[in-house]
């Protein structure tokens, strides 16, 4: 029999359903292996009791005929998401022992769902970062290993790195995740699993803690498409708490799942080919291209012109809202408090915010102070709004002639801990290819795409239109069934 | 434009974070770096583009002028560092 810890959310669901196992005996199974994989550093804080309460209620709910759509499925919760009475920290020193005294909209959905927590996943600070080494409590090790002996320890992806980690080793079967800029995306394709990001505003952002309110967007994470759809139709909905949440009912995407893509148009874009792209990432795009064709889809070439322009964009937009959001960091309400002897009120704000953030926090943070200050508002930040529209007006075009977009996920696979981490511009890059969607709010998903010549995992990237999803979900369905990706890491840790 | 020791200085006491000598000297070229390549966004031509406001349409809503939460004190100084009769409490501001 299949160990419990490799099965889907689907499987698990089922299998509960039908009675070949107790909700129990798979919270033991994960928490076990939770327990067991201390070297990933995937998690924060572990609450394996929460994971066991919520199983006993599942096979209690079984018992009565009760059951809830995610009855006996355990999940990680990125440390992003406020849960009440536990440790919230965003990764940060600044929220080290924060509890909130709420839940999150999401997390909140996702209990009431059925589904039990079985820890709060590390992240990069504050999901700045795209390797899950700016975390206060330590990098995130990736479960990956290079195929050539290499034991070098790699980057899972960021900022979502502990949820991608801990899904690829079996440590969950599935996670949130949020992505501004290719949080939930990059960190999937690194490590050989599935994450989506649907259209902004589809998930509440409240109770999640806030980086640059324009671009953050809860998702999900998991091995398959169908458990991305399904983890996905417990998170979203509509919230009058935040100002921006869709007013819509959420579509049934697991129920609407189909690869026959007959009569659907599939865009690539041609400015995403840039010179010196790595082989293998060209090697597993065709391929895809190749799969999509075979669903029934038909293959156009588009443009979006603009593309070349999203990240610097993102690298003002993005450090501007954070430098407002992570103003309310002042060592009064919640978190650090740094009081040097006779410091006055101002002293204790500065010493407190240098304290409690790490140094890619204070980058971005002075970054995004400097943009919008006065002499310099119109020419960056302003600037970078307008080539935002200019970015969605692309997409919006090349919606005219396609269905959903097929892209690389990233320009090449992992690399080693340590490897990016002294020169910013260089991790940023990660981003290139999953920034455009984020700034067009657009739903998108990376999907495994094949092995590198290292033997790490590529994904491929769908973008579809606003509240395209159902569209996202099912051509990624029909490439996860051409692609055949089994391959997944080897134990070590 | 580019950025000078006294500019990340007077930046980084804007943003109210404390920065020592070095800090500030390693972070003038980092920053120049990251300039120099977001300039690069001067090159398009935005001529009667909008910026961008809402990145998927929608309209805000208003809701009843009611109150409809409150009396949660105790949850709200929870997590203060520091709270005192009921309220939150910081270093003297008025000598």
């Amino acid at each position: 029999m299949t160990a419990l810890t490799d099965l889907t959310v689907a499987q698990i669901r089922d299998g509960f359903r039908k009675g070949d196992f107790s909700a129990r005996n798979v919270a033991e199974a994960f928490n076990a292996n939770v327990a067991a994989a201390g070297a990933l550093n995937a998690f924060i804080v572990e609450t394996p009791e929460l994971a066991l309460a919520a199983a006993d209620q599942a096979d209690k709910d079984r018992a009565a005929g009760t059951l809830r759509p995610l009855s006996g499925v355990p999940i990680g919760m990125k440390d992003l998401f406020c849960t009440e009475g536990v440790q919230t920290s965003a990764a940060s020193h600044m929220l080290e022992g924060f509890k909130p005294t709420y839940e999150s909209f999401v997390s909140r959905k996702l209990w009431n769902a059925g589904a039990g927590m079985l820890g709060k996943l590390n992240l990069d600070e504050f999901a700045m970062g795209s390797s899950n080494e700016t975390s206060y409590f330590g990098k995130v090790v990736s479960p990956w290993r290079r195929s050539d002996g290499d034991d070098a320890p790699l980057a899972p992806g960021g900022s979502s790195g502990g949820s991608s980690a801990a899904i690829a080793a079996r440590l969950c079967p599935a996670a949130t995740g949020t992505d501004t800029g290719g949080s939930i995306r990059q960190p999937a394709a690194f490590t050989g699993i599935t994450g989506i990001k649907p259209t902004y505003g589809r998930c509440s952002r409240w109770g999640i803690i806030a980086f640059a309110s324009s671009l953050d967007q809860a998702g999900a994470m998991a091995h398959d498409v169908r458990d991305c759809a399904i983890m996905l139709e417990n998170m979203a909905g509509f919230d009058p708490r935040d100002a921006t949440s869709l007013e819509q009912p959420v579509p049934q995407w697991e129920a609407g799942l189909s690869s026959n893509l007959k009569g659907k148009r599939v865009g690539v874009p041609s400015d995403y080919r840039v010179d010196g792209l790595d082989a293998d990432v060209i090697r597993v795009w065709d391929e895809g291209i190749a799969w999509l064709k075979d669903a029934g889809a038909e293959i156009v070439e588009i443009t979006l012109p603009h593309s070349k322009y999203a990240l610097p964009a993102y690298y003002i937009i993005a450090p501007a809202e954070a430098s407002s959001n992570l103003a309310r960091y002042d060592g009064v309400r919640y978190g650090l408090r740094d009081l040097p002897d006779g410091a006055n009120l101002q002293d204790m704000y500065a010493a407190t915010r240098a304290a409690g953030f790490g140094p890619e926090v204070k980058r971005r943070i002075i970054m995004g102070t400097y943009v919008l200050s006065a002499g310099f508002y119109d020419a960056y930040y302003t600037q970078a709004q307008k080539v935002r529209t200019l970015i969605s007006r692309d997409f919006a075009r090349a919606f005219e002639q396609c269905d959903v977009i097929l892209a690389p996920t990233t320009p090449s696979a992992t690399f080693a801990l340590g490897e990016n981490s002294s020169d910013p511009l260089a991790m940023y890059l990660n981003d290139v290819f999953a920034v455009p969607a984020s700034l067009a709010g657009l739903p998108a998903m990376s999907v495994p795409g094949g092995i590198s010549k290292d033997g790490l995992p590529l994904g491929l990237q769908i973008i579809g239109p606003a509240f395209g999803e159902q569209a996202v979900l099912n051509a990624g369905l029909a490439i996860e069934e051409r692609a055949g990706f089994t391959a997944r890491p080897e134990k070590w840790w | 434009m580019s950025v000078d020791l006294t500019t990340v200085k007077k930046i980084a006491g804007l943003a109210r974070i404390a920065v020592s000598e070095a800090e500030a000297e390693a972070m003038v070229p980092e920053l120049n770096g990251i300039l120099q390549w977001v300039e690069q966004l001067g090159e398009v031509n935005v001529t009667g583009v909008e910026p961008m406001t809402a990145v998927i349409p929608n309209k805000l809503r208003l809701r009843e002028d009611i109150v409809n939460d409150g009396n949660m004190r105790d949850r709200v100084l929870a997590n203060a560092p520091q709270a005192e009769h009921g309220f939150f409490a910081v270093p003297k501001v008025i000598e």
